[in-house]
């Protein structure tokens, strides 16, 4: 019918208007409503809650990340964030090759615990060889090596009003006006306590380099690598993110991270 | 009904007739409404995806991604060369330069490094945590509406009467080659070979490849289907194979818009905001009336 056909010509003035008004449209429309607090971005962050609930729904409690074999290390493990602590206790630490370094076990513990780094290393450890997968797409696999975390929880005694583990870095990541800020995170107790979620302080077979997290870091094998804090000295039980910098739940929480880096 | 079908549609004929007697309703509430909010959701999931890739704008083959070694079968870089700044994106090791769009964009003289222009980023500056918020929300939209639609269609028929390979698909495709070269277009009720291997095509390949390849990028996922990413290829060749999918989701894209300009944008938009489609008068076209017998 010829009410519907359309010449060439029309159709090539149609297609580039078509596409050209795509091409301008831009999409700056949307940054102003996307900031941290803002109304639509709550709303679309309660996706990251549904995502939350659904993988633990089908991952449970000890569904286990899977594991590699020696050969799968075909790199040294790449390192993310900081990579040289600039700060003056964490140096003077390092100078000493951590023999003053203590890990602190606090908050709603029964026993708050102070671990040397012999200490941890006399308790039972656990290998793996995982893959990294960091929030930027990248993944690298190496093999660590460190204390299950829950066993350093069960000797601190966990008291039931507890809910999640915070990480306390030497680290500074960031400067505000307030001061240095330095790294922090939370799990919540199912990945503090999975049988992979270790407190590492090997590396491929070798003490844990500086650029790495050394002495001590987080692996917490089914998420991202923001979830796994590096060059730790406290362990704090707390029951919710108020106390918690910013209140989401980490640094890169509060700088817009979803706190569950499970996907 | 022959006499009236064959009335053109001069001023001596009657139009009320005419139109009971080509509209018809074609496309049913399900499918309008999961197609509207698949529209919405793969243009936000497109931007905020290209801003998630901005901050890797490389691709590897593997397991994970080689530093040490060489696994990158997709990069997008800037570098600095005698003439300035250089965007350019490297495939299978052929470098092209693609300054101003990628590697190296922005406004005259505020230029910076980055793969995606922020024209075609949401948010339109690097934010990886925000991209992320609007990727996983609109993902969920997009495989619940995916559900929802399969269900429906099920249940409606529209799979298996309109979707459904036929016999008659494959002798009428070389034809329909030609047709669709020349831009001709027979309105009909049914979809035609290629607009069956099309819709089929991503909404039974490339959208659950695209969920599927997701997933699998998932650390959490991969202990619960441990075997996803050995099917794959691993993480790095699935976080690869999603990529792909988007660059044909958004071929299938170009190439709808243009057929729907082409075809006649009113009609085929009324049909899938309100159903009704104005389809040729029978035994006006030779061709189509042949093929719909």
């Amino acid at each position: 019918m010829a009410k519907f056909e359309i010449s060439r010509r029309k159709f090539l003035t149609g297609a580039s208007l078509g596409a050209s008004g795509i091409m301008l449209s831009g999409c700056d429309a949307f940054d102003s409503q996307l900031s941290i607090g803002s109304g639509l971005r709550s709303f679309l962050e309660n996706a990251n809650g549904l995502t939350y609930r659904a993988q633990r729904l089908l991952a449970g409690r000890d569904a286990l990340a899977p594991e590699f074999t020696e050969a799968d290390i075909r790199q040294p493990q790449r390192p993310n964030g900081v990579t040289a602590p600039d700060d003056d206790v964490y140096k003077g630490l390092l100078a000493n090759n951590f023999a003053d370094w203590r890990l602190e076990v606090s908050g709603l513990v029964e026993k708050p615990l102070s671990l040397s780094r012999e200490q941890l290393m006399n308790m039972p450890s656990r290998t793996q060889i995982t893959r990294h997968d960091c929030v930027e797409g990248w993944s690298c696999i190496a093999k660590w090596t460190g204390t299950p975390l829950s066993l350093v929880l069960d000797q601190a005694v966990v008291k039931p009003q507890a809910r999640y583990v915070m990480f306390h870095c030497l680290d500074t990541i960031d400067r505000s006006l307030s001061g240095d800020i330095k790294y922090y995170g939370t799990i919540d107790l199912i990945d503090a306590r999975h049988p992979q979620t270790i407190l590492a302080y090997g590396l491929n077979g070798k003490p844990l380099p500086v650029e790495n997290g050394a002495p001590l870091r987080a692996r917490v094998e089914r998420q991202l690598g923001y979830k796994m804090p590096k060059f730790l000295y406290k362990i704090e039980l707390v029951d919710g993110f108020a106390n918690v910098g910013g209140g989401r739940g980490g640094y890169w929480e509060d700088n817009g991270y979803d706190w569950y880096g499970g996907i | 009904m022959e006499s009236v079908a064959r009335s053109q549609p001069t001023a001596g004929a009657d139009p009320a007739a005419r139109k009971d007697e080509t509209l018809i309703y074609r496309q049913s509430r399900w499918t309008r409404l999961t197609h509207w909010i698949w529209a919405i959701s793969l243009f936000f999931m497109l931007l905020s995806g290209l801003q998630i890739f901005n901050a890797r704008p490389q691709l590897y083959i593997g397991k994970q991604s080689g530093f040490d070694y060489n696994n990158t079968i997709f990069a997008i870089g800037a570098e600095n060369t005698n003439a300035g700044a250089r965007g350019y994106t490297e495939i299978f090791g052929h470098r092209f330069d693609t300054t101003g769009v990628l590697g190296w964009s922005g406004p005259a003289g505020q230029e910076t490094a980055r793969g995606f222009p922020s024209w075609a980023t949401i948010p339109s500056y690097y934010d990886l945590g925000t991209a992320r918020v609007i990727h996983f929300f609109f993902a969920w939209i997009l495989t619940t509406t995916l559900i929802v639609w399969l269900v429906a269609s099920t249940v409606n028929g529209h799979l298996r009467r309109d979707l459904a390979p036929r016999l008659d698909d494959l002798k009428r495709l070389p034809q329909d080659f030609i047709d669709h070269a020349k831009l001709k277009f027979h309105h009909t009720r049914e979809y035609n070979t290629l607009q069956k291997m099309a819709y089929g095509g991503v909404l039974f390949v490339l959208l659950p490849l695209m969920i599927i390849t997701g997933l699998a990028m998932s650390p959490s996922m991969d202990s619960v289907l441990p075997f996803l990413n050995d099917l794959l290829g691993g993480r790095q060749t699935a976080r690869t194979i999603h990529f792909t999918v988007m660059v044909l989701l958004v071929a299938f894209f170009i190439v709808h818009i243009l057929m729907i300009l082409a075809a006649g944008p009113i009609n085929e938009l009324r049909s899938i905001i309100t159903g009704w489609y104005r389809t040729d008068p029978p035994a006006q076209d030779d061709n189509s009336t042949e093929r719909s017998a």
